[in-house]
């Protein structure tokens, strides 16, 4: 039995490594709006089984009616990303209220053969949120309790279930004075769970780190069902490997996280922004580090926009002014401070932005004087993304850069697209990402084929990431060799098929397509 | 001509109030304070009315303890060119700030007075009309927009009200309070921050000024609005009918 069952595996595997690059066509033919990039092909593995009507009445029997969800225009915005650019044909979305049912389910999914592909908010840019074909869908955004927050010990430390939409965990804090470690425009929708799968970064990563180190345990049901409970609440705990970390990042490959223990920094009272214009990149540079070493204590964020930017955000989004009027500068950048001396960081921040005025590093800028002008200036910073959807068709990259080399690509890329396209750059420069949009009227292959592979091949040369903290998904899972080498990808693979192999009545694999598969194939 | 423009120190808009345990009143500790943004827009069409050559000066005007001073930096990093500051650590209710307004009037000499229409954080919306009666000066309140005649010396206000826009022409001097749609305020640019550093804060009490402080109310208890309770979904347009005739009692 045993060895029916590795040779069944290895087949499995080697029929996916065998895949040849075509696309399925019925995608291709929904033309115009939705859009796959030319480079990645994915086939169907005809070991999956199709959903029947005896599956529906077992979920039925788990779920109750309400769990079990068929109703075309829910299925259609479960089965559609947020760019509307990865188009599934799922015809079955289930909503679990607890890891139980989560368990039961995955159970299930796993003894039947039937691929899966969890889902929280669906805000994912890479494709990864959504069925490839027709994966059931698992949302957990029905497990939206929060379990409990403690905080007595150094900081709080919040335990929540894997559905809680980041905003109202931000609100829940804000009432007991702390906050969420990361940030993101996403926020309204985006979910917890998901945060944690995909290692998020958000604009406050330069302040509270990545969630490697805010997350302090997480609990997650594997593809067999297993509910692994690493729900810690522990500062320290080195007993053995921290499995954790792994799931951190693994985009639900791995398997779906149903709970999330993380920790929350206090909430302080003074928070300051500046907008600032500076002249050209090197200015951006200098004014980084300067930053980094007048204000460090209690710099928050330092994000950057370049000029095109600016002019489409306030172009195509509602209620936004241009803080420096008349004219559009070529670089802005939006630095935040927070900490709790309101005075003190209010001159700290003065002197610093004055000093910079005079040495020439800041062109212009001004001082946010209450928490409205704030706002007011987050909402161009983070509109961006919104901005570029209305704007038309829109090709989205991010990638972590060496700071000196990171506009180099910018100016190259609009030198490779000539006039067919806007190329927009704005992202996190105190982390060294850079969201690279290309903004263009309509999708066209021919537009990305000045794009791909160059974008990735300038990255690689440069020794950066191809996805900073998007993911890889289904874009740019076959992509990772530009920023992984064969030794590791390879280790990746036989971690995660030792994963499966280790557990007991995994008789087929359930991820989707399992973006460490994908990324075999290229 | 000069501008008097009286700004207040309150709790920023955005913040969530909280109502102290004890019910005094309300938590300030710890909380963004910030210019009320009514007085904000009253600023900014100030120097509105300077930039077009209709002024020579506008003079920011603040009352309360020393943090007050922020405030004031904050008018003058916009663009005011001189400010005064009356010192009292105390609160101050809208009859004792048009009294202290008017002994200011007595020694500046100013052709228009212009306030934010209320503060949010008492609302009480009597401050500019108590001014005008002080000193017996027309006024144009909830003025969502404004244009002086330098010649004719008076000052056309379109004024919100209830039933849409009443328009007064005011003869100068006058009192003018701001409403919301009458401009958006500018951003406070770095170098009119540094600009701001080595303009004139003057600072007086009210003794200095002979007027004497007292309030004839008193604040007796604060409390929060009651909850809102969650809805309730109804199953037919009868279950809805009877919710509204025997709970809601409003049909």
């Amino acid at each position: 039995m045993e060895k029916w069952r590795a040779a069944d595996r290895l087949l499995k595997f080697s029929s996916r490594f065998a895949s040849a690059v075509n696309w399925n066509n019925s995608c291709k033919s929904k033309q115009g709006k939705y859009f796959y990039s030319v480079a990645t092909t994915v086939h169907r593995n005809p070991l999956f089984s199709s959903i029947s009507p005896d599956d529906i009445s077992y979920f039925k029997t788990i779920l109750g009616e309400r769990g079990v969800v068929q109703d075309a225009l829910a299925l259609d915005a479960a089965n559609t990303d947020w760019m509307g650019k990865y188009r599934g044909s799922s015809k079955l979305l289930l909503q679990p209220k607890n890891t139980e049912e989560v368990s039961q389910i995955l159970k299930y999914c796993n003894s039947r053969c039937l691929a899966v592909v969890p889902q929280g908010g669906n805000t994912g840019l890479v494709g990864g949120s959504v069925p490839v074909f027709d994966e059931v869908i698992i949302n957990v955004g029905l497990m939206r309790n929060i379990l409990s927050f403690d905080k007595v010990i150094v900081s709080g430390v919040l335990v929540c279930e894997a559905g809680c939409i980041l905003e109202n965990l931000i609100s829940f804090l804000d009432d007991e004075g702390f906050i969420m470690p990361l940030d993101l425009g996403a926020k309204g929708s985006c979910q917890i769970g998901g945060n944690v799968s995909t290692n998020a970064g958000g604009l406050r990563l330069l302040r509270y780190g990545s969630l490697h180190g805010s997350v302090l345990g997480l609990e997650a049901v594997l593809a067999n069902g297993t509910v692994l409970d690493m729900l810690g609440t522990l500062r320290k705990d080195n007993t053995g490997y921290d499995l954790k970390h792994l799931f951190i990042g693994s985009e639900g490959s791995l398997g779906i996280v149903t709970k999330v223990s993380i920790l929350t920094p206090p909430k302080l009272s003074s928070v300051n922004i500046a907008f600032l214009a500076c002249e050209d990149y090197t200015s951006c540079q200098k004014l980084l580090l300067e930053a980094k070493k007048k204000l460090g204590g209690i710099l928050s964020a330092f994000e950057f926009l370049d000029s095109d930017a600016m002019s489409l955000v306030l172009k195509h989004l509602d209620g936004v002014r241009n803080p420096l009027p008349p004219s559009i500068h070529n670089f802005y950048i939006l630095i935040e401070t927070t900490g709790s001396n309101e005075t003190f960081d209010k001159e700290n921040l003065e002197a610093f932005l004055l000093h910079s005025v005079e040495s020439g590093l800041v062109a212009n800028g001004v001082l946010a004087q209450d928490i409205n002008q704030a706002s007011s200036f987050w909402h161009i910073r983070e509109g961006l993304p919104e901005a570029l959807m209305k704007a038309g068709a829109v090709y989205k990259y991010d990638l972590s850069l060496p700071l000196e080399k990171m506009y180099d690509l910018v100016e190259e890329m609009r030198v490779q697209i000539g006039p067919a396209a806007k190329v927009v750059a704005y992202g996190h420069l105190g982390d060294g990402n850079l969201h690279l949009n290309i903004s263009a009227p309509a999708y066209d292959d021919n537009i990305l084929a000045k794009i791909e592979p160059f974008v990735y091949e300038w990255t690689s040369k440069n020794r950066g990431s191809i996805s900073a903290e998007h993911g890889l998904g289904l874009m740019k899972a076959a992509k990772i060799h530009y920023s992984k080498s064969p030794e590791t990808v390879r280790l990746m693979i036989d971690f995660d098929y030792c994963v499966f192999e280790l557990l007991p009545d995994t008789s087929c694999l359930d991820d989707n397509h399992s973006i460490i598969c994908l990324c075999l194939s290229a | 001509m000069k501008i008097m423009v009286a700004i207040k120190r309150v709790i920023d808009y955005a913040v969530k109030i909280r109502v102290k345990p004890d019910k005094s009143g309300v938590e300030t500790n710890n909380v963004k304070m910030s210019m009320n943004p009514f007085c904000e827009i009253a600023l900014e069409e100030a120097l509105r009315i300077k930039e077009s050559g209709l002024a020579s000066e506008v003079i920011a005007v603040s009352m309360g303890p020393t943090q007050v001073v922020d405030t004031i930096r904050t008018g003058l990093a916009m663009g005011a060119d001189r400010a005064i500051h009356v010192d009292y650590p105390g609160t101050l209710y809208p009859l004792s700030v048009a009294k202290i307004l008017k002994a200011l009037v007595e020694i500046e000499k100013p052709g228009l007075i212009f306030l934010g229409k209320q503060a949010i954080d008492d609302d009480c919306n009597q401050t500019g009309q108590m001014i005008a009666g002080l000193l017996k000066w027309p006024q144009g309140t909830f003025a969502s927009k404004v244009v002086l005649d330098k010649e004719k010396q008076t000052a056309v206000v379109d004024r919100e009200v209830d039933g849409g826009l009443e328009t007064l022409c005011l003869d100068l001097p006058a009192v003018i309070t701001a409403d919301l749609r009458l401009n958006q305020p500018r951003y406070a640019t770095l170098p009119n921050i540094m600009k701001a550093k080595s303009k004139v804060i003057k600072k007086l009490t009210p003794e200095d000024l002979k007027v004497e402080i007292k309030s004839d109310i008193e604040v007796v208890k604060v409390t929060e609005p009651p909850k809102r309770k969650a809805g309730v979904l109804v199953s037919s347009v009868d279950e809805l009918i009877d919710k509204l005739k025997n709970e809601a009692r409003v049909v």
